[in-house]
């Protein structure tokens, strides 16, 4: 590379000549950059700006082409160069220059060189690597500034590639007497972890003794190295916890020189940076946090000065003390001072105090009480930001009895803003707290019609699905059809109006709905009056084209009385001729289906839109097509999680017009394909519980919903919240429920307030006690109903009881308890004995004991067992040995035995040749014997008659192994034996390290491999390949396959229905699906479904409550690791609603499709 | 995490910036008109941070000079708004006219804020070791 500079350089030799004279060439060329910023500031049109900089460019190129261009000039052309790049102006022409410049100039034009490339040039630009040699010059220069200016580059962008060429001399520095130097290599060694992680992992230790380095720069420097492993592995750091909270009471103490005060606050930033730390370090770790509770208080305590920095720290501190395991004491600190900041009249500190506290409500809503009436004046505040801020704040404290004023406080806001980001954002929101938190169906339609109508089609488009998928769910129940029918009869009324301002997406929803639920009008009404209605709105101007075949599509539903198949051909005639394909289909389909009774009542019936598809959701039957495609280069299919995450990381600034990549594309999935589509509403008609992947990134993009991360969720764990709640917030104002009427003002509370603040008005008071009510004694339900992502209001809706006409405020109550006694199910904290009562009745116990025994089944065994047809090795079989070769050679007994176990189907050619007949399962090694293994499978057994090959699987703890018996059926010996297998998605070693040479006349050689798999998968294919030589013969090879199936790699995990309850909120990947549920004779169906679940998948059955239960397993993964999965389980009408859970991405599905398959085949 | 730093004179002209992620420049000027747009149709009574997209602004005024710093979500909008106090601290140390001297002294501005931040990380905010470097770099022009 170096060839290349000097290859450059020997093409302009004058160049060479380090000229550096000093002298009155400076003032001159620096005002050239002045006439050129005054030039551009007093122009008055970009069209100018443009023409004045092209000039400029050309003559900066002029410049740096010319021989008799001195270094100092350089200097000059690159600031203005700089410039003009600043303004958007390309000038490539002048990098190779800033790189000699760097190479060549003395040190002020060095640094500017070192400069002009760091502007200049991308990370992964290939010109970096022209500036590696200078580097690597500089850093051994005895100039320490040319050191310093190295080091500051390095840590600014160096070519991953090259690290290890400067790696020695880096390190090296670290030890450098000089503050300066060390400083700036620890922090060129942060830049090497950040772009490449293992290069520097050697150098751990090193990392400490910065952290320990007497020079409080080097440490600080240290502290950007250890955030970024805390927050990667906080397990492998908790040693670290003292020495941090050392430096910080240190810091906070003033033990620093005075110079790094900031406005003699001692070390601001690093004292943020510290209890960044403290925060990863002390989350969900009691022990950890114990230590920090002092230097935390202390932090508390010194920040009392009344400056901005001081607040920037409390900030910090706050969130730490919400974040470690909670002390009592400490949060009603913390909380206090959240009051400080919200009631200052600075309008910073103001917003940061709305910040604090809408992190803090998401551990205690209490916490909002005390500042209702800052609350109250900051959302009606002039600044949208204050506004914006406080709905956020809402938002977290939101209840069944508060949603229906601080919905309508969002929607006023949307209808004021124009921004699209908070637009999508806070629809998102509303939507979500509809669903969840809808006080009746009237409400809930009007709501999310505004929703649909605010929101556009910037929205995201798991709002539509969801809405339609809530409607589309459940039994026929009088509640159901109310709101289908509320929802229906809103629809009418608002075609009947002026419909050019609505929203396509919402004409789609509309016309879906309209299409579905007409029939629920009741017959007195004109039969063609929907119709007509989809009539006039498929004709005008404005409607799309998409909508349009949304709107065919219901038209086809609705064709049924004589007046609308009279419509629906004149629709036909005008459509049929459309230029658009798919509005053709439409309308061909249309008009065949509008003519033919018979066969529309089979395509679309009326009546059996409710039950409940099995979809095969991982798509098996394209698997042929998939690995065509595969081998034919195309790329692997990655989930929409993996997409996501790979946009978040790509993800610079993005500078798309709010472009959220992945949701739009699913937007442009339409209708129009319903048969490929699976997020096509119509599909929904017919599946009740078809988990598209909506659902996932509703909840990934929820970044717009729920921003949980860095939430610790101790509270509920030890039953801390009810401690909370008796240390006493002021009393609760009990508010009844509020009415039904849309009306914000709710009524108004009858007790007292808390007297916080200034005497507030009759109107704020009235919204007061609206917005928080509920607050208090019934947040234990909605905090933990917010630690995951809710489940929908709707769909928790306890279906058999509707029949009893129950009121609102009682399926409210149920809804509650049924929320709590899911939240119980996962979180463990207390198993409410009385809601178990209530749902599952007696046979509860039965249930439990049940479970309970078969859980003991499963443990005494130590490893799962598996279908129905494997057996057990008998203990002393033939002796094995086995060699260091992986081979177990095996001694044919000499006396004959007849064994029940032969299995005549196992070399049906050979038979006669078969080594006296002996079972193959006698050649298990004895540590495998005992354990649960599969049935034999014949391998190849057609491709050399005197050479068979049989497989097994046998189940260990952390393992599958694979044998693979090579029996020899001739006298001869086969040598130069080799067994190679390979699959890709697996990970495959043979148990000891050589390969087999050879196998003896009549005897059989048994080769072990255990197998793990890389990526879930539902079934792969495993390629052998088994080279061998006889005796005077060429070399032969037999090849066979092999299929493997994630079930294979299943094992229960055994977990404590605390530590699910954990890790079910720590996964980010679900799904979720009705599944089929088992019924036997003598069994609960749940407890049968799950028997068969768990005989089949080797499945652990945690718990199981009422009509609920929760099981885990894991996938076998590398040496003794294992990627788990959670299932929980709910008996809904007459199928089981499984909401799967994972870290990995790919589990879920891949274990969905085995569980169905399991249920179907029981 | 700071995603920029932008420094604007009230005319809505970028004086200098700063990425630490990357941005293509051709789109740069119209990022930049955004972003100053929307600081500089605040009021005064308004607070200093502004949500834009999917991340955070925090602007700061200077007589006619304003300083906008763009940064990620999880971070501390004061401390930020304070680090931007800091720096003009640090340029009224070294220039004796910041308004001004900023504008033709590019390159030194930028080698200011190399020392505090970099990678999006704030590194040192300790005056005199901002300056340590520049000073020792004018040392040696001088002494040329």
């Amino acid at each position: 590379m170096s060839d290349v500079v000097e290859k450059t350089l020997s093409a302009l030799p004058s160049l060479l000549s380090l000229d550096s004279q000093a002298g009155p060439g400076k003032l001159s060329s620096s005002s050239k950059l002045g006439n050129l910023i005054k030039g551009i500031t007093e122009l008055t049109s970009k069209h100018e700006e443009e023409k004045l900089i092209k000039k400029e460019l050309a003559s900066l190129k002029e410049q740096v082409a010319s021989p008799n261009t001195t270094m100092r000039q350089m200097k000059e052309i690159m600031v203005r160069a700089i410039y003009c790049e600043m303004l958007g102006y390309q000038a490539s022409f002048s990098y190779i220059h800033a790189i000699k410049l760097a190479q060549q100039g003395s040190v002020l034009e060095k640094r500017v060189g070192y400069l002009a490339v760091s502007l200049f040039l991308k990370e992964t630009d290939e010109f970096l690597l022209l500036l590696v040699n200078t580097v690597l010059k500089d850093l051994q220069s005895t100039n320490l500034i040319e050191v310093c200016m190295a080091l500051t580059v390095v840590s600014q962008m160096f070519p991953k590639d090259m690290i290890p060429a400067i790696l020695p001399v880096v390190e090296e520095k670290l030890t450098h007497p000089k503050e300066i130097i060390r400083r700036k290599a620890v922090l060129a060694l942060y830049k090497f972890y950040l772009i490449a992680p293992n290069q520097v992992q050697h150098i751990h230790s090193k990392f400490r003794k910065a952290l320990c380095d007497k020079d409080p720069g080097v440490m600080t420097a240290s502290l950007h190295i250890y955030l970024q492993l805390i927050k990667e592995s906080p397990e492998s750091y908790k040693d670290l916890t003292g020495s941090m909270v050392t430096i910080l009471r240190q810091v906070v103490g003033g033990k620093l020189p005075l110079d790094f005060n900031y406005h003699s606050v001692p070390a601001p930033w690093l004292q943020i940076q510290l209890l960044r730390i403290l925060a990863y370090l002390g989350k969900e770790d009691q022990g950890t946090s114990e230590v920090m509770y002092d230097v935390l208080e202390e932090s508390l305590r010194r920040a009392e000065m009344n400056h901005n920095i001081t607040y920037a720290i409390l900030y910090e501190c706050v969130k730490t003390i919400y974040t470690v395991h909670p002390k009592s004491q400490l949060l009603e600190k913390a909380a206090e001072c959240i009051g400080n900041f919200v009631l200052s009249p600075k309008i910073n500190l103001k917003y940061l105090g709305l910040k604090a506290l809408t992190y803090v409500v998401q551990q205690d809503a209490n916490l909002a009480l005390p500042h209702q009436i800052t609350i109250i004046e900051c959302l009606d505040h002039s600044d949208v930001i204050i506004k914006r801020e406080t709905l956020e704040l809402l938002f977290r404290i939101t209840n069944a009895q508060n949603v229906t004023v601080i919905v309508e406080k969002m929607l006023e806001f949307l209808r004021l803003t124009s921004d699209d980001y908070s637009t999508i954002d806070l629809v998102g929101k509303v939507a979500e707290l509809a669903e969840k938190y809808a006080p009746d169906n009237v409400w809930f339609i009007q709501t999310m019609n505004s929703v649909f109508s605010l929101g556009g089609d910037v929205m995201q488009p798991d709002i539509p699905n969801n809405f339609l998928r809530l409607l589309a769910e459940g039994v026929d129940s009088v509640e159901d059809r109310q709101l289908r029918l509320f929802a229906v009869d809103s629809y009418v009324s608002l075609l009947q109006g002026e419909t050019a301002k609505l929203p396509q997406r919402f004409l789609q929803v509309i016309s879906w709905v309209l299409g579905e639920y007409s029939y629920l009008r009741e017959e007195d009404s004109d039969p063609g009056s929907v119709m007509r209605l989809l009539a006039r709105l498929l004709d005008q101007r404005h409607t799309s084209t998409e909508t349009r075949s949304w709107v065919l599509g219901a038209m086809t539903k609705l064709c049924s009385s004589p007046v609308s198949v009279a419509l629906a051909r004149d629709v036909c005639e005008r459509y049929s001729g459309s230029l658009n394909t798919v509005l053709r289909q439409r309308a061909q389909e249309l008009m065949i289906l509008s003519q033919d009774t018979k066969l529309r009542a089979s395509v679309l019936p009326a009546e059996g839109r409710l039950e409940s598809l099995e979809v095969d959701s991982s798509l098996s039957f394209l698997d042929g097509y998939v690995s065509e495609a595969l081998a034919a280069g195309a790329a692997p299919y990655k989930s929409p999680h993996q997409r996501q995450e790979e946009l978040v990381q790509e993800k610079a600034l993005s500078l798309e017009p709010y472009g959220l990549s992945l949701p739009v594309s699913l937007s442009s999935c339409s209708i129009t394909d319903r048969l490929t589509d699976r997020q096509s509403p119509t599909l929904l008609s017919m599946s009740s519980g078809l988990s598209g992947n909506s659902t996932e990134l509703s909840h990934k993009e929820g970044s717009t919903a729920l921003k949980l991360d860095g939430v610790k969720r101790v509270w509920g764990k030890d039953g801390y919240l009810a401690q909370q709640q008796s240390a006493g917030e002021t009393p609760i104002p009990q508010v009844e429920l509020p009415s039904p009427l849309l009306s914000p003002q709710s009524p108004p509370s009858q007790t007292q307030k808390p007297s916080s603040g200034p005497e507030p008005d009759q109107e704020k008071r009235q919204l007061a006690s609206s917005l928080f009510v509920g607050l208090g004694s019934h947040n234990s339900v909605c905090l933990m109903g917010r630690a995951e992502p809710a489940p929908r209001h709707f769909r928790r809706k306890p279906r058999g009881e509707s029949s009893s006409g129950a009121s609102e405020g009682s399926s409210d109550s149920s809804h509650s308890s049924r929320s709590a006694a899911v939240d119980n199910l996962l979180l463990s904290n207390l198993l409410d004995t009385t809601t178990v009562a209530s749902e599952g009745g007696a046979a509860t116990t039965t249930l439990q004991q049940t479970s309970q025994r078969t859980l003991d089944h499963t443990t005494s065994n130590g490893s799962p067992h598996v279908e129905g047809t494997e057996q057990r090795v008998e203990a002393g079989g033939p002796l094995s040995l086995i060699r260091g070769n992986g081979m177990v050679a095996v001694v044919p007994p000499t006396h004959t035995r007849t064994d029940p176990q032969t299995q005549p189907d196992l070399h049906p050619a050979p038979a006669l040749e078969r080594p006296r007949d002996l079972p193959l399962t006698s050649h298990l090694p004895a540590e495998l014997s005992g354990l649960a293994r599969s049935e034999l499978t014949t391998l190849c057994s057609d491709h050399d008659p005197s050479l068979a090959l049989s497989a097994c699987r046998v189940y260990k703890e952390d393992a599958l192994v694979l044998l693979v018996f090579i029996s020899n059926n001739t006298d001869s010996t086969l040598h130069q034996m080799a067994l190679q297998l390979t699959c890709k998605e697996l990970e495959i070693s043979c148990i000891s390290g050589s390969p087999l040479k050879e196998v003896k006349g009549h005897s059989v050689s048994v080769c072990l491999h255990t197998v793990v798999m890389k990526r879930a998968s539902v079934q792969v294919e495993l390629a052998g390949l088994l080279s061998y030589q006889r005796p005077l013969g060429q070399p032969q090879a037999a090849q066979f396959s092999l299929s493997l199936s994630l079930k294979h790699f299943l094992r229960p995990l055994t977990v404590s229905t605390g530590d699910y309850g954990k890790m079910w909120l720590s996964f980010s990947h679900d799904l979720k699906q009705n599944l089929r549920l088992v019924t036997t004779e003598h069994q609960e169906p749940l407890t049968a479904t799950l028997d068969a679940l768990k005989g089949k998948l080797h499945l652990h059955i945690v718990d199981v409550i009422g009509s609920e239960g929760i099981v885990a397993c894991r996938l076998l993964q590398g040496q003794g690791q294992g990627q788990p999965c959670l299932l929980h389980c709910r008996v809904h009408a007459d199928s089981l609603a499984v909401w799967l859970r994972s870290p990995v991405p790919e589990l879920p599905d891949s274990l969905l499709y085995h569980c169905q398959k399991a249920l179907t085949e029981t | 995490m700071i995603k920029f730093l932008l420094m604007v004179n009230k005319q809505g002209q970028t004086r200098l910036s700063k990425y630490y992620e990357q941005v293509d420049i051709e789109k740069r000027p119209s990022l930049e008109t955004d972003v100053v747009k929307r600081c500089l149709s605040r009021k005064k009574e308004e607070c200093s941070f502004v949500e834009y997209k999917d991340f955070k602004l925090v602007y700061r005024q200077y007589a006619a000079l304003f300083i906008v710093v763009g940064i990620s979500d999880t971070e501390n909008e004061l401390s930020i708004y304070e680090l931007v106090h800091n720096f003009v601290e640090v340029l009224d140390k070294y220039f004796s006219r910041v308004v001004t001297q900023i504008m033709f002294n590019l390159d030194k501005v930028h080698i200011i804020i190399d020392e505090i931040i970099q990678n999006g990380h704030i590194v040192e905010t300790n005056k005199n070791r901002i300056l340590a470097p520049l000073l020792a770099l004018d040392k040696m022009a001088e002494a040329h």
